[in-house]
């Protein structure tokens, strides 16, 4: 293909290097250096997408973020990347596009069928079409909605791409490089300030890059250049490019998104492809520049009209014509310099200017150049379908209300500048109470709440001079009040064209008889008439007219259309626009990647994972894992080809008839030390813990002070004044810091010191009839008999010359041991007790043998401590003392805690004896009765009983203590069954509890 | 991200933190006889005040010391941060 409308010796790309890419299935090529957008003008293709509501045809409107048209799905790497602004993104090798929003194809597009339709797509038209009937809204409206709504498609595959996060802190971070961005990080950076300056285009300098101006003795471009140039080699200084500063966020956090692999064909090996940075400045230049705004008239959104600004960048940037044949609409001298530009390269265009004679350089220069210049003119519409082909101009009068006679003028392209809109959108995010300026008709940044300044035309200063000199100063100044340095920059002399005042005219009124749509929102299809339809329905709150409208959402958030909605309301209201104010300015400023937010904490790494030091060995033993809050446990133990049922009951029933090992490394630990200590435990524990002998554990459950039960464990007297407290996996943190919430807060008195061990222990539970055997193996030289080491007794003892800790207490009901050792110990002490159990025909078990044995014996655990449950509810009354205070003993005392037919603990079983009762299920009265069923109570834990070798549950029930030996129904929906049970005692197996004092 | 003057660490980010509720709650004493309103108030209510507002925050990954911050509920601004057992 040819490149008929890219023209020589103009622009910044390379035209050494010819890059070939894909855009709707063709071929094309552009230059390193071009965007999607400038190579696919090159090659005279307007088309690029369907509009989102009356799927109009849609072209470029702008060069860079404000694009509100050119949205693309993007394919690279057998990956695919929806609503991708072909004016952003740079061209590499293979690039491949398509248009979106259109079916079967972008010039071609059935949808197009809405725009003949469009007296049935009003403003609020969801609100009013999908009301009725109501059945409809699940199998009609909403499938319909959703496949109209939105523009690309995001893939579902798993993205390969890598993103990072990275923490910075500065002085002062400089937002834009333009000409504002670049003197006050100069005169900072030079002042020994340490400067972040982002710029979110591949290329430094803004406006500098297309405007005809002089600094020193250098061009714009060359002057922007050497600063950059300069700063780079600064050592306090971060430049960056193709990063974009989008949200600001409490205490002068900003987070900006790094492109670094979206311009290259793929990302580099070592290199992520999108980089997000959290930066903590002391202070904030926003030097953001400003947005050309549109004027509005008829079909004001044909492919081919685009803003004067845009038409420049791609002349001067790209060395592209938008068109061959412009007319340039303006209310501004902006319109000239583009005239000119293109005058300059052979093209002859035409101005109408909405001003009837105003006065400027600018005006002279194109005079001078002989360009064709029709004052108080306006074009009326745009002619042509997938392009314009011709405009309707009229003279308009003085009072700007009534149109002259119509006439036709052939163009192939409109260039509109309705003067220009500062991008306040990080000073508004910071808090910063905007205002608006009449001179230039927008909003500019007020009163600061946080440390920001805005800079240049960002602040709506529009002459160069005034720019560099309030910048020079601005980064001198902030620099200073954080360096305490005073090292001034020489402010240089500027050359500049001066600028005349612009017309506040921005909207061509209908010709008499002319039903022309005039569009206001570009990306959302928002017209006059919607606008003014809001208002009439009674929408006054400018933020419910942009809801009811669309006005100003989805993905350019009204970059080019906020302000000319507010003047529209503002014009049918009667009011000022100050008075109408603006919607809230929301991060981020442009779409950022989920990936990039996400960063590295995908999948595995969503949260760290703690392994126990015996991990290895039951990686080598076919341990099947489970996560346990961060840590993973062998949830059993894979023998031949066992399922989880089959090897948990094995070992479930080893422990009961013979001796298992289970590791419980993964119990929180919790070391106390301090005089206090027994007074501190006897208020955070329901039970009395004064009179704990050294040498002795005992078991406790600690309330929150609304009285639900938040963890239970045992803690074990070491010393005189040291204790050593297990929590729960799960709790163990919360328990933690409870603790030290009394200790700093309430009980400062208190002279104790708590600190978490739980990394510090491993643990291993040795249980079943035949545990003292080995332990007695274990431990040659220490007494373990019952009389030695009673139940809840405590010893330390010597494990093949390892320090070890030997708790006798038990979790599944047999008589068992939890031995701790130095974590580093840990995988040593394991591999003696298989070793020396081998004769006792020990085998380790996991969490659901676990599980199973604690069940059975009707032990409560966190299916039971669920934070709904007191005590009693879990058969734990006997712990509750009445005679002292504790944490939460008041809350016991309410009365639904203490009503007769109080929920508790129960045991159930199915009457077959074979139904595994799923858990959740509701304990019902009657299996069919009227919906909602009345729920008694809930199924907590379910196991099959290796002692009686048939399913058992726990059930948490209400009246539960009078419920022993009721037949009840345990309902689960979800699995769809219904289960005949009986209610039995929660204690299954050996109610007495003689096992474990065996 | 709120940037929180530990009292023992100084400056750190909002992610080291946990944020522990109205510091201008006290317990009643252990052993006091306490009205069920009393006690309902002391569990229950809490005052969402627009503006200045006393709460707790724990250092939890840092030196793990609970301490008071007097911020702003509506700007997030900061005033002061103080140890459990400081007025001022």
């Amino acid at each position: 293909m040819s490149q008929d409308f890219r023209i020589d010796k103009i622009g910044l790309i390379n035209r050494d290097k010819k890059i070939s890419f894909k855009f709707n299935g063709k071929n094309y090529f552009g230059y390193e250096g071009d965007t999607l957008a400038s190579a696919l003008i090159a090659n005279g293709v307007h088309l690029v997408g369907r509009s989102f509501k009356y799927h109009r045809p849609r072209g470029f409107f702008g060069a860079g973020v404000d694009e509100p048209y050119a949205i693309v799905q993007l394919y690279k790497n057998n990956e695919t990347e929806p609503n991708v602004r072909a004016t952003e993104q740079e061209l590499f090798e293979g690039l491949e596009a398509k248009s979106v929003n259109c079916w079967p194809n972008v010039n071609f597009d059935i949808g197009a069928i809405n725009n003949f339709l469009n007296k049935f797509f009003p403003a609020g038209f969801y609100y009013k079409t999908f009301m009725w009937p109501k059945s409809f809204w699940y199998k009609v409206y909403e499938p319909f909605i959703r496949k109209a709504a939105g523009f690309g498609v995001a893939s579902i595959k798993h993205d390969k791409e890598r993103y990072e996060h990275k923490y910075e802190y500065c002085d002062l971070l400089i937002t834009g490089s333009g000409p504002s961005g670049l003197a006050s990080a100069y005169a900072a950076a030079k002042n020994g300030a340490r400067v972040i300056l982002a710029e979110d285009k591949p290329r430094f300098g803004g406006s500098l890059l297309t405007s005809e101006v002089n600094i020193g003795n250098q061009s714009g471009k060359e002057w922007a250049e050497n600063i950059v140039a300069e700063l780079k080699e600064m050592p306090n200084v971060i430049v960056k490019n193709r990063s974009q500063v989008f949200g600001y966020y409490d205490h002068n956090m900003l987070v900006m998104s790094e492109r670094l692999s979206d311009h290259l064909p793929k990302s580099k090996k070592y290199s992520p492809r999108q980089r997000l940075w959290y930066i903590r400045a002391k202070e904030v230049v926003i030097s953001s520049g400003s947005i050309e705004r549109p004027l509005v008239f008829g079909n004001n959104d044909t492919p081919g009209v685009v803003l004067s600004s845009a038409a420049k960048e791609y002349l001067k940037v790209y060395g592209v014509l938008v068109g061959r044949n412009p007319l340039i609409f303006t209310n501004n001298d902006s319109g000239y310099e583009t005239a000119i530009e293109f005058k300059k390269n052979g093209i002859w265009p035409v101005i109408l200017d909405t001003r009837s004679n105003p006065n400027s350089e600018v005006i002279d220069e194109a005079k001078r150049m002989g360009i064709n210049i029709k004052f108080s003119y306006v074009v009326v519409a745009a002619k042509g379908y997938k392009k314009v082909k011709s405009a309707e101009i009229a003279k308009i009068s003085e009072d700007k209300k009534d149109l002259g006679q119509i006439e036709n003028i052939n163009c192939d392209c409109i260039c509109v500048s309705g003067f220009w809109t500062p991008t306040i959108h990080l000073a508004s995010q910071s808090g910063n109470k905007t205002k608006f300026d009449k001179e230039i008709d927008a909003f500019v940044p007020g009163q600061s709440k946080q440390e920001e300044t805005t800079v240049g035309s960002a602040n709506g200063i529009f002459t160069l001079e005034e720019t560099l000199k309030t910048s020079f100063e601005t980064g001198q100044e902030l620099s200073k009040k954080i360096t305490k340095n005073d090292n001034k920059v020489s402010i240089p002399t500027v050359v500049e064209k001066k600028l005349t005042k612009h017309d506040k005219f921005w909207c061509v009124p209908l010709p008499e008889g002319k039903k022309y749509k005039r569009f206001l929102d570009f990306q959302n299809d928002v017209v006059v008439t919607d606008v003014e339809l809001a208002l009439r329905e009674g929408y006054r709150s400018i933020e419910h007219v942009k809801r009811y409208t669309t006005l100003g959402m989805a993905t350019d958030q009204g970059k080019t259309s906020n302000l000319n909605g507010l003047q529209l309301v503002s014009n049918v209201e009667n009011k000022v626009v100050p008075a109408v104010g603006h919607t809230t300015f929301r991060p981020p400023y442009t779409p950022v990647t989920i990936g990039a937010i996400v960063g590295r904490e995908i999948g595995k790494h969503s949260k760290p994972t703690r392994k126990s030091p015996i991990h290895l060995w039951h990686e080598k033993n076919n341990a099947v894992f489970v996560d346990a809050g961060v840590w993973l446990r062998p949830r059993y133990y894979k023998q031949r080809d066992e399922g989880l049922f089959e090897a948990s009951k094995r070992e479930a029933e080893n422990v009961r008839k013979n001796v298992g090992v289970c590791d419980v490394t993964t119990l929180g630990k919790i070391d106390i030390k301090g005089p206090d200590v027994a007074e501190f435990l006897n208020r955070v524990y329901t039970n009395a813990w004064l009179k704990l002998p050294v040498g002795k554990a005992r078991y406790g459950v600690m309330l929150r002070e609304d009285g639900i039960v938040m963890d239970d464990g045992t803690t074990t007297r070491i010393s005189e004044n040291h204790y050593h407290m297990t929590t729960t996996t799960a709790q163990a943190a919360n328990v933690l810091s409870h603790l030290e919430y009394y200790l700093q807060i309430v009980w400062p008195e208190l002279n104790v010191n708590v600190v978490s061990t739980t990394e510090q222990w491993a643990g291993a539970a040795i249980a079943g009839p035949k545990s003292r055997n080995v332990l007695q193996k274990l431990f040659p030289d220490t007494d373990v008999s019952n009389e030695g080491l009673p139940f809840m007794g405590y010893l330390e003892g010597n494990l093949f010359g390892v320090y070890a800790r030997i708790f006798r207490i038990s979790f599944s009901g047999e008589l068992a041991y939890e031995v701790n050792v130095q974590s580093d110990n840990g995988n040593f002490m394991w591999e003696k007790i298989i070793e020396i159990g081998k004769e006792f025909s020990i085998q380790p078990y996991g969490t659901e043998a676990l599980s199973t044995l604690r069940i059975e014996m009707g032990h409560v655990a966190g299916s039971e401590l669920d934070g709904r449950t007191i005590p009693y509810d879990n058969g734990l009354q006997g712990l509750v003392s009445k005679k002292k205070d504790f944490i939460g003993k008041r809350s016991l005392n309410r009365s639904a805690f203490t009503a007769e037919d109080r929920q508790k603990v129960v045991g159930v079983v199915p009457l077959d004896k074979k139904t595994s009762i799923p858990e959740g299920s509701h304990l019902v009265k009657e299996a069919k009765s009227k919906l909602p069923n009345p729920k008694l109570g809930h199924v907590s834990a379910s196991c099959w009983s290796v002692e009686y070798n048939n399913p058992f549950s726990l059930a948490i029930l209400r009246d539960g203590k009078n419920m022993i030996g009721e037949k009840l129904f345990a309902l689960s929906p979800l699995k769809n069954k219904t289960i005949p049970v009986e209610i039995v005692s929660s204690h299954y197996v050996d109610p007495k509890g003689e096992r474990v004092r065996s | 991200m709120l940037h929180i003057k530990c009292p023992h660490c100084g400056l750190r980010s909002q992610n080291e933190f946990a944020y522990g509720g109205d510091a201008t709650v006290k317990r009643p004493e252990l052993n006091k006889e306490v009205s069920d309103k009393e006690w309902d108030t002391f569990v229950y209510l809490r005052k969402s005040p627009r503006g200045k507002h006393l709460e707790f925050w724990h250092h939890i990954s840092g030196c793990r010391q609970w301490f008071k911050v007097e911020r702003d509920t509506v700007t997030h601004e900061i005033f002061k941060t103080l140890k459990p057992n400081e007025d001022n």
